[in-house]
């Protein structure tokens, strides 16, 4: 499946594969996400959205295929027309070029708002906490959450929690930021603001790609969007494709069932 | 017997309820529990303290020695090495409890199972025991050799003190090990998803982001040994090192003051085993301020109903 993307590619999936003790939960996956694209995958849970996430980073190993982030191949280097899997240390700073988001946002606990955006920087860009600290507060000020850099996760909301999450990746410079359901967890009154966050960074030019439920979402912002089931890409289009002539009918299906749900809880 | 607290009766402030029956109920005092099997009980413990009290004081034992020897020279120089002993020994112990954690917790299998082999040994033989094998160490090894660097004699090398660390350390550190491993493996893997996301090297992942985590349910399991280890260092005393339980032998050898040197000394580890559970608070405090893990230790629990009574008190009176 090729499409057609004007943009340099920034991340390019090829022929990814992974199962998880003989489930096969891709099953050979390609995608590529052109820079400064914002790429919606949705499809029905258990579809293999989230491994495919966790693949581009490596959070999760592929058991086939190549992830490639601007040019670079994750995890391995060629040597002698082989793959050679890297060392921790460079997986990590590969690691650094793609920023994530998640559903249960995993802020440091123990650590504040700023502190929280501030470590990494702090620990392996050899910033002094001077340098580190103005960063972090001007990464928090883009999520608009400079007001409460001294509050710790359990004294913010999930909303706030999520745009503190989506600093704490943007303060990393990443040329890819991922983004698992990040708005599933949260109260719906809260979900408007961490997407307009998201929108904010789609207009800025940031390379996305979004898990989401959030069919609006997708519609507004999405350069691509991608319907998986089954461990495979189904169909990829524009939104107006997706959404207003999908050319199979499970896609189709989905997205009336999820828009009858929508209906129904809004 | 009756215990008569009694709540100011209610009035009905809104008008619009009008029922005879309610406002006659809410009229009528309160009067809580009695509880008379506390007081009862609370009685008998009572009595049952004076008499053992009163057996002591009528007893054979000379309290004004006991008083006189609590600030001896040779007591308080024994109650320095005690001391010594535990904070050495807590100290270097929770660092071997947290290297073997981690190798117990490596994927790597070798490393696993050596850690694993080493809380087997030293937590299945008695610390006695361990005591004794390093103490005679000399009769395995009459001399220590690092070849063509340096050499000497066992016997000068591991003295009754650095027989005692040694011992100690490595026991307290098969069980501190236990107690990270539960600690580490309790931190939300989301953590450390989070942290490997974000590029974020092994180390610093150990050192910023699960220990500070694991600390808060650390603390009370460290203190706990601290304690232990305060009256475990009494076992020295066997290996002919002076510190708290061998200075008061020393002393009643020779005057036969043994029941009062005992008591002395007992007072000693009282105060000292209460000054770490202090300590122990004030860590617990300083590592949960975050409110990572919500524990409520029994002090801020015993606080917290104190003050509740308090704020009660006043707003009924
Ligand atoms: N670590 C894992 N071990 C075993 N099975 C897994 C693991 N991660 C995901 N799976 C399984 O893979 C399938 C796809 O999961 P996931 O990628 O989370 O789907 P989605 O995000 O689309 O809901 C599910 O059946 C899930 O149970
Ligand atoms: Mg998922």
């Amino acid at each position: 499946m090729s499409t057609a993307t004007s943009a340099q590619p920034m991340v390019q999936l090829g022929g990814i594969r992974k199962s998880f003790h003989h489930l096969d939960v891709l099953k050979g996956v390609d995608i590529e996400v052109g820079n400064g694209q914002t790429i919606c995958i949705i499809g029905p849970s258990g579809s293999g959205k989230s491994t495919l996430l966790r693949c581009i980073n490596h959070l999760e190993l592929p058991d086939a295929g190549v992830v490639v982030v601007d040019g670079e191949v994750m995890g391995y280097t060629e040597k002698k027309g082989r793959l050679v899997a890297v060392r921790a240390k460079d997986i990590d700073r590969q690691r650094r070029t793609v920023g994530m988001v998640f559903q249960r946002f995993n802020l440091f606990p123990h650590l504040t708002a700023l502190e929280n955006v501030a470590l990494t920087p702090r620990q392996v860009l050899g910033l002094s906490r001077k340098e580190a600290n103005a960063l972090a507060e001007e990464q928090l000020a883009r999520v608009d959450m400079l007001s409460r850099k001294d509050a710790y996760a359990r004294q913010l909301s999930g909303g706030q929690q999520q745009r503190v999450a989506i600093a704490r990746a943007l303060a990393m410079k990443p040329k890819v930021i991922l983004f698992d359901e990040p708005t599933s967890a949260l109260d719906p009154e809260l979900v408007g603001e961490v997407l307009q966050v998201m929108k904010d960074l789609a207009a800025e030019g940031m390379t996305m790609v979004v898990v989401t439920h959030e069919m609006q979402f997708a519609r507004e912002c999405a350069s691509e969007v991608v319907f998986m089931d089954g461990g495979r890409v189904v169909e990829q289009g524009s939104p107006d494709e997706i959404f207003g002539s999908p050319r199979h009918e499970r896609t189709r299906a989905f997205i009336s069932r999820v828009a009858h749900e929508t209906a129904a809880s809004g | 017997m009756t215990s008569t607290a009694h709540a100011s009766p209610g009035e009905i402030a809104d008008p619009s309820i009008r029922s005879a029956r309610l406002a006659r109920l809410a009229s009528l005092p309160l009067k809580k529990h009695a509880h008379p099997w506390r007081w009862l009980s609370g009685a008998f413990i009572i009595a049952a303290l004076v008499f053992v009290v009163r057996a002591f004081a009528r007893g054979d034992i000379e309290w004004s020695e006991v008083a006189a020897y609590l600030f001896d020279d040779r007591i308080l120089e024994g109650l320095g090495q005690t001391v010594q002993l535990a904070v050495i020994c807590t100290l270097l112990g929770t660092a071997i409890g947290i290297g073997v954690a981690v190798m117990r917790l490596s994927r790597n299998p070798v490393a696993s199972s050596v850690a694993w082999f080493y809380v087997w040994i030293f937590r299945g033989t008695p610390d006695l025991l361990q005591l004794l094998l390093w103490f005679n160490l000399a009769l395995v090894f009459p001399t220590l050799t690092i070849p063509g660097v340096w050499e000497a004699r066992t016997i000068d090398v591991v003295t009754p003190f650095v027989a005692a660390v040694i011992a100690l350390s490595i026991s307290a550190g098969a069980y501190i090990a236990e107690n990270v491993r539960g600690a580490i493996a309790a931190v939300d893997h989301g953590q450390l998803e989070a942290a490997s996301a974000l590029g974020l090297p092994k180390r610093s992942t150990f050192r910023k982001i699960v220990m500070p985590q694991a600390m808060p349910s650390l603390i009370p399991a460290i203190g706990n040994h601290a304690i232990i280890l305060l009256k475990l260092s009494s076992l020295a005393s066997v290996i002919s090192y002076t510190e708290l339980m061998g200075s008061a032998q020393e002393i009643y050898y020779v005057n036969a003051r043994v029941v009062e040197l005992l008591f002395t000394i007992a007072i000693w580890y009282l105060v000292a085993t209460s000054l770490a559970g202090v300590l122990q608070y004030y860590l617990e405090k300083w590592y949960g301020r975050s409110n990572v893990v919500t524990r409520t230790n029994s002090l801020d629990r015993a606080t917290a109903r104190v003050l509740n009574r308090l704020r009660s008190g006043t707003k009924g009176a």
